[in-house]
């Protein structure tokens, strides 16, 4: 088995898995009954392309893994997502900014994925890419909304850029597995994707009448190669309890 | 025409089962107890999303959470027909949102237990959904157009839902010692409080008659508990559990599982307030709308500038 393409698909699958448990903690919480259902459904969406990524790297490594031996039994060392993805919710306008960060930067991504040299990564990205449109949208509009909505919205909305754009340049610093994604053609060279995901934070950015984050700021990162913010600790030990505790059973 | 020919109209359409529609003159007190009614079921969809969503973040498997997921989605998407259904009577969605926060409106009294172990989503899936659909399939036929329609959209998830709740018990029973335990105490705790989600006996039912009468309610409380506890007893065979009543026993003359004292002191209680989580599920939804408020003016403020970017605009043009 290509150790690497393995590596590659635990990250894909890790990035989603974690900020659909994010997304998922809104559940019955959100700001209006419409807005509920959609994170919700955005979570949902992302759960999914977890779980065809998971799938497929389980059948690649064989050992009898499964998408829940690799979800729920790997430690906090061993998950490859984004620093990012693992932020908490915050507000609204910090969970928002998030999903446009990221829905931006997977939007990019999965054009190019399934262009790929995999077919099987190809099709679980075209088939997530009509999601991704979606989220890209919905979460655009709500930038818009916020930055030129009230003060007060303004204000939460720069508060979590500040918060959040440490963690965006991680997303276009490739791991090893990702060089070789690229140079293999698997996947996907991410520093490739820098300008235009900038670009398209511009406009959406400009639109919603937000100034852009210091564009040069120190980025954090770790997250890629297992090396999380103190979060991703919380989430596994809630995500994972049941299995840890009554090992090798049907649910 | 005359309000007593006006009631006179409408009785009879009542008789004809001609579905009473928003336009059409209907006595107050119909309209009322519609209201209360309809708003307290779309309540209870809401509500009822914190039980369950509690449990999303640590599903045991990952297709679990994702049926988990769904399915309080699917909840979400309930309150929405059913808030829509009580505006078609005349009263907006904040108005009855505010009623629950203050207490004045009630939601099902089910949703005030707590969520204690995964097999609780099952339970709730099985024994909480089915005693819903029960309802639900009754309200299909209710003599309020919208109501109706919005319940028979409903009643096709909930069959949905209640498979998957059985389906989560199937898995436990058929697993380790541990799951068995659990899926059992589960039953256990969710067995009464499902009872007395079809509301008190006959005798002390003060909507009953006259929603018997207006064919809001198409059967009674104590017929439709009674058909829930026939369909129940033999489900749970397919388990290998048990429900928790010594007097539980099939009467062959009835052609009726007889069944032991539901604990009314408990039910008035947690009607009252003083359930389990009576406070902190109010105490949920009322943050979530308080903390939600900055975001509901911001998107107002918002639509009200593109509204006035877009009048200029076309002022402009012209």
């Amino acid at each position: 088995m290509n150790n690497q393409l393995f590596n590659y698909l635990l990250h894909l699958a890790d990035n989603t898995l974690i900020l659909s448990h994010r997304n998922s903690e809104w559940c019955g919480h959100g700001p209006v009954l419409e807005q509920d259902i959609a994170i919700t459904n955005i979570s949902l969406d992302l759960l999914g392309q977890a779980r065809n990524f998971y799938q497929y790297a389980a059948m690649l490594t064989g050992n009898n893994a499964t998408e829940d031996s690799l979800a729920y039994l790997r430690t906090e060392r061993e998950f490859k997502n984004l620093l990012l993805v693992e932020q908490p919710n915050g507000d609204w306008a910090a969970t928002i900014l998030r999903q446009f960060f990221f829905s931006t930067y997977q939007e990019l991504l999965y054009k190019q994925l399934i262009q790929c040299n995999d077919a099987q990564v190809a099709a679980i990205a075209e088939k997530g890419l009509k999601e991704v449109t979606y989220h890209v949208r919905w979460s655009s509009e709500w930038v818009i909304r916020l930055g030129d909505g009230t003060e007060e919205s303004r204000d939460r909305m720069m508060v979590a850029a500040d918060e959040l754009w440490r963690f965006t340049g991680e997303m276009f610093i490739p791991a090893d597995y990702e060089k070789e994604a690229g140079i293999s053609g698997f996947g996907v060279n991410v520093e490739s994707m820098q300008q235009d995901w900038l670009k398209k934070v511009e406009a959406i950015f400009e639109e919603a009448t937000l100034p852009m984050p210091g564009a040069a700021g120190y980025m954090q990162r770790g997250g890629k190669e297992g090396t999380h913010t103190e979060h991703l600790g919380y989430i596994l030990a809630a995500m994972q309890y049941l299995q840890r505790t009554y090992p090798g059973c049907e649910w | 025409m005359q309000i007593h020919d006006l009631e006179q109209h409408f009785l009879s359409k009542i008789a004809e089962e001609i579905k009473i529609e928003p336009r059409d003159w209907m006595p107050d007190a119909y309209r009322k107890t519609l209201v209360r009614q309809i708003s307290q079921h779309a309540h209870s969809e809401i509500v009822g999303m914190l039980p369950e969503g509690n449990w999303i973040t640590r599903a045991p498997s990952l297709k679990r959470k994702a049926i988990l997921i769904a399915k309080v989605q699917d909840e979400a998407g309930h309150g929405l027909y059913l808030y829509a259904a009580t505006e078609t009577l005349g009263t907006s969605r904040e108005e009855t949102i505010n009623d629950l926060h203050t207490g004045k409106a009630k939601y099902s009294s089910i949703f005030n237990y707590p969520t204690l172990t995964w097999a609780d989503m099952g339970a709730i899936g099985w024994l909480v959904d089915g005693a819903a659909i029960m309802n639900q399939v009754m309200l299909c036929r209710t003599s309020y157009g919208p109501y109706a329609r919005a319940m028979v959209r409903i009643c096709k998830e909930e069959s949905f839902h209640q498979r998957q709740g059985f389906d989560i018990l199937l898995s436990l029973s058929k697993g380790s010692p541990e799951q068995r335990a659990m899926c059992q105490d589960a039953i256990n705790r969710w067995w009464w409080p499902s009872l007395m989600m079809f509301g008190p006996k006959d005798s002390d039912s003060t909507h009953s008659d006259q929603s018997m009468k207006w064919k809001i309610k198409r059967m009674s409380n104590d017929e439709l508990r009674q058909r829930f506890i026939d369909m129940i007893a033999e489900q749970v065979k397919v388990l290998g559990m048990t429900l928790p009543d010594p007097d539980l026993k099939w009467n062959s003359e009835r052609k009726h599982y007889d069944f032991g004292e539901i604990n009314w002191n408990e039910f008035w209680n947690v009607v009252k307030g003083n359930g389990p989580c009576n406070k902190q599920r109010i105490a949920a939804r009322k943050k979530a709308w308080d903390e939600g408020a900055w975001v509901r003016e911001a998107a107002a403020a918002y639509a009200a500038k593109r509204k006035r970017n877009t009048q200029s605009s076309t002022l402009e043009a012209a």
